[in-house]
């Protein structure tokens, strides 16, 4: 029944991905020199300032106190915790993307650290050499083959794609456990992954800071390196689809890598 | 190998790469992937020793540049920041780049190895590309998950030398290519101030 709930709106969202993604995209080639297809820039830039004040004035302030005042360990159990609530959600999504031995892993998971782990507080499961998961409703639309589409910088989110966003809608708003018939909180998940992000901002903060405060253009510096690590992500271990990714500065160091139509082997 | 070295951008590489050079260069035999292997586990063993010796963070730095030089091929990464601007500069120019390239990749990565102190590198496989070998590690770290880190290992500049690295799948020459022309771009194209702001920055 909570699975149900779920997937129906998974897919009655996933029509609207179609839509939205479907229009254009960038080919592998493009993708392997780091393009991107921006064409809401503009509006992109706008909402780039935005959230950087909204990091400068609450986020990064609120994450930095975080992190000095929890001490650390209690920070990973926290984050243990968020990650321990969406991995119901994952299982859902391995599913859907026909990986019933992962789905079996997630739930194994799940099921340790919600009893041994202290409610996810802690991470046994690691400790028991159960492999790493990690998906999410984007990496569904994925693997179904819907497109990345156009770059978007979403409000208080940030770096996304039109396809990731529906995505990140969808994760945090369909976990499982909120359709549980009886639970502590709605949204539960939304909160959990609030957390575990100003633990991650106030952990690496002086990172994020140099690419936030320190950068020429923040902007791009943020939208290729979510793109790149986006699309690492999702070629997962298909090792000869990323050789593609090595341009050869040997070959040719002047070349401009921003130019769609460059081999990156040619002589 | 003759032509090579007579061609100019090559030339100049050179000379860039012999003026910089530490006391122990590394053997200039064919690249073979158990080289490659050693080298990765020594820029990594190198860097775990700066971190160790507690001296102060402008030595660290210091000291991080000089692994750079060692191991990395400066000179070819510094012209692939530039792009397609180094194709202008002339020889002066793109000698001073690639001096002020140097100190702010050291100093820019060199501040965010605090973040890795504790942490773990296990060299988990290599594997052949064009311009040489692919060596791919596993990072831990205490409290995240391990992540991903991969160097790109090449004997065309004559020793060997990395001159790319991932993390994560982010290409940290296309990174700085992105960085550097943006800063170009801010000062309307001015390299000469690009260089006297870069041995600043990082």
């Amino acid at each position: 029944m909570t699975n149900f709930a779920g997937t129906a709106l998974r897919l009655c969202i996933m029509a609207l991905a179609l839509v939205v993604a479907g229009c254009a995209q960038t080919t592998t080639v493009e993708q392997a020199n780091g393009a991107f297809y921006d064409p809401y820039e503009n509006g992109n830039r706008s909402v780039h300032s935005f959230n950087l004040g909204v990091d400068k004035f609450l986020f990064r302030p609120a994450s930095k106190g975080y992190v000095s005042i929890i001490p650390d360990p209690m920070v990973t159990s926290f984050n243990s915790f968020a990650e321990n609530i969406s991995l119901p959600g994952q299982a859902v999504d391995y599913l859907l993307q026909g990986k019933p031995k992962e789905t079996a892993i997630t739930l194994y998971r799940f099921l340790i650290n919600s009893t041994v782990g202290f409610a996810g507080l802690a991470d046994p499961a690691t400790d028991f050499k159960v492999p790493q998961v990690d998906t999410d409703f984007g990496e569904t639309l994925h693997v179904w083959g819907v497109g990345e589409g156009p770059y978007l910088e979403l409000p208080l989110y940030g770096p996304s794609t039109t396809r990731d966003a529906v995505g990140v809608v969808v994760n945090l708003f369909t976990n499982p456990l909120d359709f549980a018939p009886t639970r502590p909180i709605d949204n539960l998940g939304l909160y959990t992954e609030v957390v575990r992000r100003m633990g991650d901002r106030g952990r690496f903060s002086d990172t994020v800071d140099s690419i936030l405060y320190e950068s020429a253009d923040s902007y791009a510096q943020a939208r290729l390196i979510y793109l790149q690590n986006r699309r690492f992500e999702l070629a997962g271990d298909d090792e000869d689809a990323y050789l593609g990714l090595y341009a050869d500065p040997y070959s040719d160091p002047y070349s401009d890598a921003s130019d769609p139509y460059e081999d990156p082997y040619a002589e | 190998m003759l032509s090579d070295l007579l061609n100019r951008r090559n030339f100049v590489a050179s000379a860039v790469a012999g003026f910089s050079m530490t006391a122990l260069p590394l053997p200039a035999l064919a690249l073979t992937e158990a080289g490659a292997r050693t080298l990765v586990n020594n820029v990594v063993s190198d860097i775990n020793k700066v971190i160790a010796s507690g001296k102060s963070e402008s030595a660290m730095l210091r000291d991080f540049e000089k692994i750079f030089v060692r191991y990395a091929d400066v000179p070819i990464m510094a012209r692939y920041a530039l792009g397609a601007d180094a194709r202008s500069a002339s020889q002066a120019q793109l000698r001073n780049f690639t001096k002020a390239f140097q100190g702010y990749i050291s100093r820019k990565y060199g501040r965010r190895f605090r973040e890795f102190i504790g942490g773990e590198v296990t060299v988990r496989s290599a594997r052949k590309i064009k311009a040489g070998y692919e060596i791919k590690s596993l990072v831990k770290l205490q409290g995240s998950a391990p992540f991903d880190v991969t160097f790109l290992v090449s004997d065309k500049s004559g020793k060997d030398k990395f001159y790319n690295m991932f993390i994560e799948g982010v290409n940290l020459l296309l990174t700085e290519r992105t960085e550097i022309g943006a800063m170009l771009d801010r000062r309307k194209g001015d390299l000469n101030k690009l260089i006297s702001d870069l041995s600043k920055a990082g």
